[in-house]
């Protein structure tokens, strides 16, 4: 996830559907995935973005952002969902496998020869200081993500919305609750509990 | 689930398993691989997982790598290979069989509505994954600090995030944090 990640913010430039190119082939899928992939460091999102419909133009933005939103509210790492429906929308389940294995391979390799030295050279003093400085920042970052997102729902006054974040964030964060169990009851309650607001108050 | 003996068996259950209620992405299921990567199965310790994270922050790709580098810790090679693939093919069938089924239903109410429903319930995930981690790093007041710079850092303005990586990177090498 990027540090722009709420789908609804996604800036969109005016492209008309004449716009769109023709479709990739599976190896230029892969290479675009994968350059996608290797260029988006803290999150491939916006490189996804750039690559699909500034560079490329294989999709228009609202294209894009409507299937960004589906992958979004889908379970599982959602850049990779992405992938996976874009590259089967444009050229099949193929298309889906290249580009999938083009955003997936690349930076395995380079996170399992990471992990590699660091399993052998972890240990040595100097690097553990770089490691916990870095770590100290990365986190700052993510909680800025944190932050970004909130900003919609306070700036709407969303009660219940910010309730909700409130009692997840309690029973995961301080109370250690495991996920499946907090989600089992947060997932239907939250979804009652919009449905019955829009009831109340149709916007 | 005991699958005892077999590692990889566990790592493909664990993480396919999770990836299914990875709702709102990689950032989101932290807490959960936090929870049981250090409490429930005694992979590592906290501080490794904050190494880990910060790693794959470090390196390019999508952020739901860190299972490679968990799974990597636990099986070796094969275990980077099971962990990232059980994470990340479910999810990405689901997401196909959904998108074919819904290209027809785009009109529908019920995305919008799951859509709201489900992010403050991602976004209290993401916050619960600040939480644990800086409870990890952050045992130094420097430290505190930095990740609290960090934060206003990069929800104020729009610097590239590398540059703080690299600022705590060189805090670190000189000892302060």
């Amino acid at each position: 996830m990027s540090p722009d990640s709420p789908p609804a913010a996604v800036p969109a430039p005016d492209l008309s559907p004449s716009a769109v190119q023709s479709p990739p082939g599976l190896l230029e899928l892969f290479v675009a995935f994968a350059k996608m992939s290797l260029a988006g460091f803290g999150g491939v999102l916006v490189w996804a973005r750039r690559g699909i419909v500034d560079q490329h133009r294989w999709m228009t933005a609202d294209q894009f952002n409507e299937t960004f939103a589906l992958c979004h509210f889908l379970p599982g790492p959602n850049i990779v969902n992405l992938a996976m429906v874009f590259g089967s929308r444009i050229r099949g389940i193929a298309g889906g496998i290249a580009a999938f294995a083009g955003l997936l391979v690349p930076p395995m390799a380079i996170m399992t020869i990471l992990a590699a030295l660091y399993a052998r050279y972890g240990e040595i003093d100097a690097l553990r200081r770089i490691l916990a400085g870095v770590s100290c920042a990365a986190v700052g970052l993510l909680i800025a993500v944190v932050l970004r997102m909130m900003m919609p729902l306070i700036k709407q006054r969303d009660v219940v919305g910010v309730v909700v974040l409130a009692a997840v964030f309690i029973a995961i964060g301080v109370m250690r609750l495991p996920l499946q169990a907090v989600l089992l009851v947060a997932i239907p309650l939250s979804i009652a509990i919009t449905i019955f607001m829009r009831r109340r108050s149709p916007a | 689930m005991n699958f005892g003996a077999n590692p990889v068996a566990t790592l493909i259950v664990t993480f396919g398993l999770m990836s299914l209620f990875a709702v709102g992405g990689a950032n989101a299921a932290i807490p959960e691989m936090h929870r049981i990567a250090v409490d429930v199965r005694h992979w590592m310790t906290d501080k490794q997982f904050a190494d880990i994270y910060a790693i794959s922050q470090l390196s390019p790709g999508p952020n739901v790598l860190i299972v490679t580098l968990i799974g990597y810790t636990v099986a070796w090679v094969a275990g980077a290979l099971a962990a990232t693939l059980a994470m990340c093919v479910p999810t990405a069938v689901l997401a196909y069989y959904v998108s074919r089924l819904l290209t027809r239903t785009s009109q529908s109410r019920w995305p919008a509505i799951i859509q709201a429903a489900l992010v403050p319930l991602s976004i209290g995930l993401m916050g619960a994954s600040g939480l644990i981690l800086a409870q990890a790093t952050d045992r130094s007041l420097i430290a505190a600090l930095v990740t609290s710079g960090a934060a206003l850092l990069a929800f104020a303005t729009r610097l590239n995030p590398f540059w703080m990586l690299l600022a705590g990177g060189i805090l670190g090498f000189a000892g302060l944090v």
